[in-house]
């Protein structure tokens, strides 16, 4: 019967054997160790050059005048409160929405025009996870491949490196059902690793997994710069930009504003130290005291920022009044943001 | 705007890209066969003996036929429309909105044009699976005999086509799953209703006839019927005509709004 030809030509491999799981596994054995692919990628043509970009909804600009260039092999941050317009400049850049003006040039081809063509050199990892839930882990990574064209011999070959990459090993038959948030993620990274790509964009990876699965994921992405290849990355976590960004991008409101590696922009933005203050009576304190020991003193809620270049005269105070709490810290990439982008919420 | 609208508007781009995409749904059905072919046949097949043999016995003969010969005919274009027209509806709309399968897709180097082509090319082979099946009782029952029946097959896949295209038009404005009923109670049952799938349609007062063959359900059961009995169709070219446009239309409004949808 007709039905029966069609059915063994798309059998896939039931048993798969889970061979040595190398967690620490290279992705592709010719990028293995002393990155010189990455250093070779580095004097070639951008990664991503976005130049003006704008893109309105009605009478909401939600991209305006955004331009910012991506150097091959190095990870970008793409930062910005809610609604700043991150997810927009990502499906400008991959060619699924056309700008209202503006160029983009993503892999060397033009996009919109070329980005079926773009597309093909990049791996997206989503917001949300989009794995195809009637399928094991290995079949997830058959159906995407064949999406690049990729025959089945190609993706058979790179599965096992591949589940070896993302921690599965031992999972290739397994329903995505069965498994873990931190599982899945590293599922959907194999799986936008599958074309072998030179551009990652992952679009808030972390968010929702636990400290152990962010940790993991964070090294794995550090395996593939180190690999030569290139990432660009949205979040809002500030910890995860500043530990992985060598340079990075702060959108609000659609508009670019800031731009730098995360040490410039601390050091340029903000003062190197930080004392967070709460407890009993904390406000009169701040308006009394606060104001006059520090160079600049914001109140979010119960809580007391003071930023300065020497902030012993204010610790000094501190230490004589037993009602406030303090946490001397040095400034990071987060004090930026919210001095950039404002401490009201965003929704 | 005016480079909005061309984007909206412009002609489908058709490829082979959508082949994958077809093969992807393919698997997932392979999965769930079983209770996806009883849902598909055993439906159609209850209602088809039923009504045919118990309600048959108390009717005269139909256009010179008994009528289980009669409904067989409308069985067929009857699940194989439901067939194409659940699967647009509710299977992709899952694919599209709950499990995001789309997005996933077109990340990939395909377009929506490739995913909703593969839709519609998917449509139409499920149908085709529901209309041979059909087929196959009919003809184990021995309610047609004629060779010409075999060519009923060939009509099967164009009416998949035909209401596989209109239904995802309907999904591509639909906000949510409940949706789908008003479709199928004010368009589909109607349609079954008007279209000589379980009496023929000189039954109907002179305005329903003439909706009636407005509507591409009558054109369908007029090609298979006659091929059932072992008759050409009168005026094949004519209702393939309308069924095909009405899939050419249903196509491209779906894209336009599928685009509106997801593109912008």
């Amino acid at each position: 019967m007709a039905l029966g030809d069609f059915s063994s030509r798309l059998s896939f491999p039931r048993k798969r054997e889970s061979g040595p799981s190398a967690v620490t596994g290279s992705l592709d054995p010719r990028l293995r160790g002393d990155g010189s692919i990455g250093a070779s990628l580095a004097g070639a043509e951008p990664a991503l050059a976005v130049q003006d970009l704008r893109k309105a909804y009605g009478a909401h600009t939600a991209v305006d005048g955004v331009s910012f260039t991506i150097r091959a092999g190095e990870c970008f941050g793409l930062l910005g409160p809610n609604g700043a317009g991150k997810t927009t400049t990502l499906r400008l850049s991959l060619g699924l929405v056309a700008p209202d003006s503006g160029t983009i040039r993503l892999a060397g081809h033009r996009v919109p025009e070329e980005a079926r063509e773009a597309r093909r050199h990049v791996g997206v990892v989503p917001q949300l996870d989009n794995l195809d839930p009637d399928f094991t882990v290995t079949e997830n990574l058959f159906v995407y491949g064949r999406y690049f064209g990729l025959s089945k011999r190609e993706i058979g070959a790179r599965i096992p490196d591949l589940l070896a990459f993302a921690g599965l090993a031992g999972r290739a038959d397994a329903r995505i059902q069965a498994l873990s948030g931190g599982m899945k993620r590293r599922l959907t990274l194999a799986r936008a690793l599958v074309n072998d790509p030179q551009i990652l964009f992952m679009d808030e990876p972390t968010t929702g997994l636990d400290p152990q699965a962010r940790h993991l994921i964070w090294e794995r992405l550090r395996q593939l710069t180190a690999q030569g290849k290139t990432i660009l990355l949205t979040t809002h976590f500030m910890e995860e930009a500043e530990r992985l960004c060598e340079r990075l991008v702060i959108l609000d409101r659609g508009r670019l504003i800031a731009e730098g590696s995360p040490r410039d922009l601390i050091q340029t933005h903000i003062d190197p130290h930080v004392v967070e203050v709460h407890g009993e009576g904390v406000a009169e304190w701040a308006e009394r005291h606060a104001r006059r020991l520090c160079r600049r003193v914001e109140r979010t809620g119960e809580t007391v920022f003071c930023y300065d270049q020497d902030v012993a005269p204010l610790l000094a105070d501190l230490a004589s009044r037993a009602a406030l709490r303090y946490l001397h810290r040095p400034a990071d990439l987060e004090d930026v943001f919210l001095k950039l982008t404002g401490r009201e919420l965003r929704d | 705007m005016n480079t909005r609208a061309a984007t909206l508007f412009r002609a489908p781009a058709l490829s082979l890209r959508f082949y994958p995409v077809w093969r992807r749904n393919l698997l997932v059905w392979r999965k769930l066969a079983a209770p996806s072919m009883l849902g598909n046949l055993a439906d159609p097949m209850i209602y088809m003996l039923g009504l045919g043999y118990g309600l048959g016995r108390l009717l005269p003969e139909i256009d010179g036929m008994p009528y289980i010969t009669f409904l067989a005919a409308g069985t067929v274009c009857f699940s194989t429309m439901n067939s194409a027209t659940f699967e647009t509806l509710y299977s992709a709309f899952s694919r599209m909105h709950v499990q995001r399968t789309w997005d996933a897709i077109l990340n990939a180097p395909l377009t929506l044009d490739d995913v909703v082509a593969a839709e519609l090319a998917w449509a139409a082979s499920k149908s085709m699976l529901s209309g041979l099946a059909i087929m196959i009782v009919v003809w184990a029952l021995g309610l047609s005999t004629t060779p010409l029946s075999v060519a009923a097959l060939l009509v099967v896949p164009l009416i998949g086509l035909t209401f596989g295209a209109l239904g995802l038009a309907i999904t591509a404005v639909s906000p949510s799953y409940d949706f789908f009923m008003y479709y199928f109670t004010l368009v589909i049952t109607p349609m079954a209703m008007l279209s000589g799938v379980f009496f023929p349609l000189e039954q109907l007062p002179a305005g329903f006839q003439v909706a009636a063959w407005c509507l591409p359900l009558s054109h369908a059961v007029a090609l298979v019927r006659p091929l059932l009995l072992g008759n050409v169709p009168a005026g094949i070219g004519l209702h393939v005509l309308v069924l095909a446009a009405y899939a050419a239309i249903g196509f491209y409004a779906a894209l336009v709004l599928f685009r509106r949808r997801l593109l912008s």
